[in-house]
């Protein structure tokens, strides 16, 4: 049985649903953060793997770009975790709702 | 090489999905944060199997070595380790949905006739890569000039961000 498309698809669909299960029902910032970048990293499989099926090159372009924008979101994400710790001293997302209507 | 390749996929794909669920189900948050590593070097792995190189040396070079060890220092100076991560209000919906978003998936994957172009891609991707960002007509300069002001602009919002006053 050969390796074909839809297994890199399944795939990522599998590692996509376990981020987002982990992404929304999570309390532990951090761990919201891991979860979104497990996400990050499906839709990258997909991309590449549509990429080598497809014999065209954008796809693996579009994956650096979000790799480029996953950096920079987990080093923003990060800093705001450490600025909420410092003034609230917890990471929980059930207790800080200052802003939720 | 086709078996090889598909036994690789195979390790690969079990070891993936096993150390994200770990890191999903693990109480400890340091363990999921390692557990989380092996998962980045195994997607590095995938990308290998697709004949990806740069990615794949991207991704270890970019996840492990930058990523992983932000987290890292994330969770050593929140010192919430200790308590664990427990699941919120929201664990039993938010297992039905991504449920209901794996079978909606699975079923659009498998039931699509997906136009696959047969044939050996070509190795290595990296030089070819470069002529599809840089290309004179039609490249990606601008998404490129972009990517790096967004993070010349994130540096300075994490270093502004976490300044002692």
């Amino acid at each position: 049985m050969t390796v074909g498309l839809e297994h890199f698809l399944v795939l990522s669909a599998v590692l996509f649903s376990i981020g987002l299960y982990g992404a929304l029902a999570k309390r532990n910032v951090v761990v919201i953060l891991i979860c979104i970048e497990i996400m990050l990293n499906a839709v990258n499989i997909a991309l590449v793997a549509f990429s080598r099926y497809g014999h065209i090159l954008t796809g693996q372009v579009f994956a650096i770009f979000i790799m480029v924008v996953a950096a920079a979101e987990v080093a923003i994400g990060l800093a705001i975790i450490i600025a909420i710790y410092r003034s609230r001293e917890t990471v929980d997302v059930e207790k800080t709702d200052l802003m939720k209507w | 090489m086709e078996t090889g390749l598909t036994i690789a996929f195979w390790v690969l794909a079990v070891v993936s999905v096993a150390s994200a669920l770990a890191v999903v189900l693990l109480r400890d948050v340091f363990r999921a944060a390692l557990f989380l590593v092996l998962c980045f070097f195994t997607v590095a792995g995938i990308y290998i199997t697709l004949s990806a190189d740069f990615l794949a040396v991207a991704q270890i070079l970019i996840y492990v070595g930058a990523v992983a060890v932000l987290i890292i220092f994330a969770i050593m100076l929140t010192r919430e380790a200790q308590r664990g991560s427990p699941s919120g209000r929201f664990r039993l919906p938010a297992f039905v949905l991504a449920v209901g978003f794996l079978i909606t998936m699975v079923l659009v994957v498998t039931g699509t006739d997906w136009h696959v172009i047969k044939g050996i891609p070509n190795e290595p991707t990296t030089s070819s890569l470069a002529q599809t960002l840089f290309n004179e007509d039609g490249g990606y300069v601008l998404p490129f000039e972009i990517a790096a002001a967004l993070l010349l602009a994130a540096l300075i919002g994490a270093i502004v961000l976490v300044r002692e006053k």
